[in-house]
């Protein structure tokens, strides 16, 4: 179909946005999405490519062209039916993907100009089957097999739903009392309202899925009791990442000085945005360290929280930074201040061994190394201290050890990640997959979700329920195996 | 939604709970915790499981009053419900078959030496148990470990009652005995478990203490409960709780105690205002 009048727009259509010094005070969300106008507009710019680049830059394969032909030519419930066949969460995913480095990457529209917004549009569609609760209600005929599934964060939700959808009983253990993993307890509701992820948590539901929450696996039921007194005949691991890393300089026992993990569990999960029992225990003045999703998260939502002063410190340059530039955007429009290229050295704390300050040392980028990337080095002599009465580490996980400790023949790597069949995603053993952030170490939520969609196919394939016709039908079965992200 | 089977009240500040919890009992071991959120909003408050019966199906609670939300516990009477119950979490007590073992419980610690003391029964371990209280009046339990040990000292610090002293006094004097000791368990405050490592650690006696370092999630995800041992961070809520007492940077762990101090007294004020609101009928 040729389609498209003379003009095609070379920038995207920017996407409303609550106003900066208004939004630093609350939780409500920043991007506020687009008017069914304005998605239209950007739906247009798509040329609809019969080969289309972007594709391949989705780690789920979505039909991008496809569903943004439907959204052009206003059938949503057709649009936001190829996005659900793909992608479990589009309107989790359309907020939170890494679009940039993606699916939009790859556009064809990106080498004159911007590319199309290919997340915005899917946040559209997605937001409207949320609103609509076009969850589908599938009358899958019951196998009469049952999974248990360990962890409800996207790998886990993806499991369970392609599961589900195939007539498989599944119950969903959750360590927590609340459901969503990361999505709920990590990424604050001003990128993610709680709202989006409840009503994906109620479409499950009504795909028939039990969700226990409180139940935390390897500790009140092994995996081994699961397969073998509790009647599953598999059981999925999407436990998600762990513990949070310290970087073992002096003064990091220091009153005041938490992990991002620590102060958004707080927030968030405690709902002490909401001012519930739970202390957060920040200050005034507030220095996060690492410059990834995960501070700048933090980061923000300490002002939120009220802190006067936040201050980012990163040893190398904005360049390098692992945030979305959206977000980075966000935060310095916010207020926020960024010290690139320092390195702390040492956390200064007061008589009642409270953290009053950090001292840092300033880099420099070296010449470039055979990698071509340079690297950071101190520069001798410039130290320097910068006042905080609270420090928060962002500088990533290690594998949470509960289920390797309580399950004998599992394996694991030597960072205590599991190992898995990149195929399949089963374990070292028969009838135990896993797939996320347990697997991979941290990563994405379309990589979590991912990989829930392959294990839930090695799942149905070890059960003797694989339906041959369904292959290569974009059910999951064409998604690339994903190994280790970064 | 969990149901309180049973209350007793130990002292003003002191209570147990029996919780009908039948998939938490099956599944404890000496040594390992729970965690209570009581309401939605609510913290997760962990608490040591001081007993279970897995024939019945419960698991049994020991709190003592220390700021808002154990205060709010203390208003729920046997036949209620709380919300959320979460367990069993942290590593089992290391219970290996020993020749001798001296159990040291200071307060509250008590309790949660009940369970060990019986696991190390079951594998025929002798055992001492000492048990200090401040007064008369605070004191719980002494049948029933009685029955288990076979040697129970319980120390009061103002000699109301068995004998005068602290568990400290009574460690030296059990330790400088005839019978050698192969292993100390301790558990109560930081102050007390600190005092029986720096007693061990000369006799070179293997010495655990069991950790009550803040903690939010209780699964080793936030690392709010960190902890010093022999200059490495480790997690209570996953290492632990049962640490090696003399590796513990206990002077660390004290000040990390008191990293809410400020809000936990706000909180509990705010708390008190809204009760006494609710109780003159101005608020619902
Ligand atoms: C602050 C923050 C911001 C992020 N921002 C982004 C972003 O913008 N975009 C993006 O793509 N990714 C982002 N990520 C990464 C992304 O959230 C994760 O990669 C993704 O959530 C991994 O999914 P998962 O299902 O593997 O694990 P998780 O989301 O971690 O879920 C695991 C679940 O398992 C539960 N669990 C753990 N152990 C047990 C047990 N023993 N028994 C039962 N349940 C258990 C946990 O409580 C949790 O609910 C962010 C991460 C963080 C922390
Ligand atoms: C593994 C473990 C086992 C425990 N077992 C018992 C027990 O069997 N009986 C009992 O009475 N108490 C026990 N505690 C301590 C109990 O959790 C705290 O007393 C309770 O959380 C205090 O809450 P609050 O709101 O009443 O008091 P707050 O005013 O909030 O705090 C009073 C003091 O309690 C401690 N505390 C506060 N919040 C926490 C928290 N989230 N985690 C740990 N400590 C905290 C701090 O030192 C604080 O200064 C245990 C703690 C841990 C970590
Ligand atoms: S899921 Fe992510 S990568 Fe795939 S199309 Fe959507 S935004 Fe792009
Ligand atoms: S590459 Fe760009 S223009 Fe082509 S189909 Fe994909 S989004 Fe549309
Ligand atoms: S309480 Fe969060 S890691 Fe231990």
């Amino acid at each position: 179909m040729e389609r498209r009048s003379k003009t095609i727009l070379r920038q995207k259509v920017a996407m409303p946005e609550a106003p900066a010094l208004e939004r630093r005070n609350g939780f409500q969300e920043v991007s506020l999405g687009y008017t069914p106008e304005l998605a239209k507009v950007e739906a247009d710019r798509c040329l609809l490519c019969k080969k289309p680049l972007c594709v391949p830059g989705c780690p789920v394969a979505i039909d991008i062209p496809g569903f943004i032909r439907q959204l052009s030519d206003g059938n949503l419930p057709a649009a936001y039916e190829i996005l659900k066949r793909s992608n479990p969460l589009p309107a989790v995913c359309g907020r939170v993907c890494p679009q940039e480095t993606q699916c939009e990457v790859k556009c064809v529209m990106g080498r004159k100009g911007e590319p199309v917004a290919i997340g915005r549009l899917e946040r559209f569609v997605g937001d409207w089957g949320v609103a609509h609760g076009a969850a589908e209600e599938v009358e899958a005929r019951l196998t009469g097999k049952k999974v248990a599934i360990v962890g409800s964060g996207p790998a886990g939700i993806a499991c369970a739903q392609d599961l589900a959808r195939a007539g498989v009983a599944v119950t969903i253990y959750e360590a927590l009392h609340e459901v969503g993993g990361v999505l709920v307890y990590g990424i604050p509701p001003f990128r993610l309202p709680r709202k989006i992820v409840n009503q994906e948590i109620e479409g499950l539901k009504r795909l028939g899925v039990r969700i226990e929450r409180n139940k935390v696996i390897g500790k009140i039921f092994t995996i081994e009791q699961l397969l073998h007194t509790k009647g599953f005949d598999a059981v999925f691991i999407g436990t998600g990442a762990g513990l949070p890393k310290f970087m073992g300089i002096p003064g990091e026992h220091l009153n005041g000085v938490m992990s991002a993990n620590e102060f958004l569990t707080r927030v968030n999960l405690m709902h002490g945005y909401e001012k519930a029992d739970t202390p957060i225990g920040m200050g005034d003045s507030v220095i996060v360290i690492g410059a990834g999703n995960t501070a700048l998260d933090a980061a923000r939502t300490a002002l939120r929280m009220g802190a006067k002063e936040v201050t980012i410190v990163y040893r190398r340059t904005e360049k390098e930074s692992p945030a979305r530039l959206e977000e980075l955007r966000h935060a310095t429009e916010e207020g926020i201040q960024f010290c690139w290229l320092t390195q702390p050295v040492r956390l200064h704390g007061d008589v009642n061994g409270s953290v009053v300050a950090m001292e840092c040392l300033r880099m420099e980028l070296g010449e470039p190394d055979l990698s071509g990337r340079r690297s950071p080095r101190p520069v001798t002599g410039s130290e320097f201290r910068i006042q905080a009465d609270t420090v928060i580490y962002a500088l990533g996980t290690v594998a949470n050890p509960i289920i390797a400790r309580s399950t004998p023949c599992l394996k694991v790597n030597q960072q205590g990640y599991l190992e898995i069949d990149p195929q399949t995603q089963m374990t070292s053993i028969p009838g135990v997959f896993a797939g996320g952030d347990i697997v991979t170490g941290s990563a994405t939520v379309i990589l979590a979700l991912g990989a829930g969609r392959r294990a839930a196919q090695g799942i149905l394939q070890y059960l003797g329920l694989s339906r041959e016709e369904e292959r290569g039908e974009g059910h999951g079965l064409t998604m690339p195996a994903v190994s280790r992200a970064g | 939604m969990f149901l309180i089977l049973k209350k007793e009240v130990f002292a003003p500040d002191t209570f147990l709970w029996e919780v009908a919890a039948p998939e938490i009992a099956d599944a404890a071991e000496a040594g390992q915790f729970a965690m209570v959120r009581l309401k939605e909003g609510g913290e997760r408050i962990p608490l040591t499981i001081a007993d279970f019966d897995r024939e019945r199906g419960t698991v049994t609670l020991v709190v003592k009053v220390v700021g808002r939300s154990t205060e709010e516990m203390a208003t729920y009477s046997a036949g209620e419900r709380f919300l959320d119950f979460i367990g069993p979490l942290g590593a089992p007590t290391q219970v290996k078959g020993k020749n001798h073992i001296v159990l040291v419980g200071g307060g509250l610690g008590v309790a949660p030496l009940y369970p060990i003391l019986r696991s190390f029964k079951e594998l025929g371990s002798g055992t001492t148990t000492i048990l200090g209280f401040r007064t008369r009046n605070q004191i719980f339990w002494e049948e029933r470990f009685r029955l288990l040990s076979n040697q129970l000292l319980v120390m009061t610090e103002d000699g109301s009652y068995g004998r005068h002293g602290t568990t400290i006094d009574a460690l030296r004097f059990i330790l400088s005995g005839e019978v050698p000791v192969d292993e100390v368990m301790t558990v109560g405050p930081i102050g007390m478990m600190q005092a029986v490592a720096e007693v061990t650690r000369p006799l070179k006696i293997p010495t655990f203490a069991s950790m009550n370092s803040i903690m939010v999630d209780g699964i080793g995800m936030c690392g709010s409960c960190r902890i010093t041992v022999e200059g490495k961070v480790l997690f209570a809520c996953v290492d632990g709780p049962d640490m090696d007492a003399h590796k513990v940077d206990f002077e660390e762990l004290k000040v990390r105690q008191n990293r809410f101090k400020k809000e936990e007294i706000a909180s509990l004020k705010k708390y008190r205002g809204e009760c006494a609101l609710k109780k003159e009928g101005r608020i619902f």
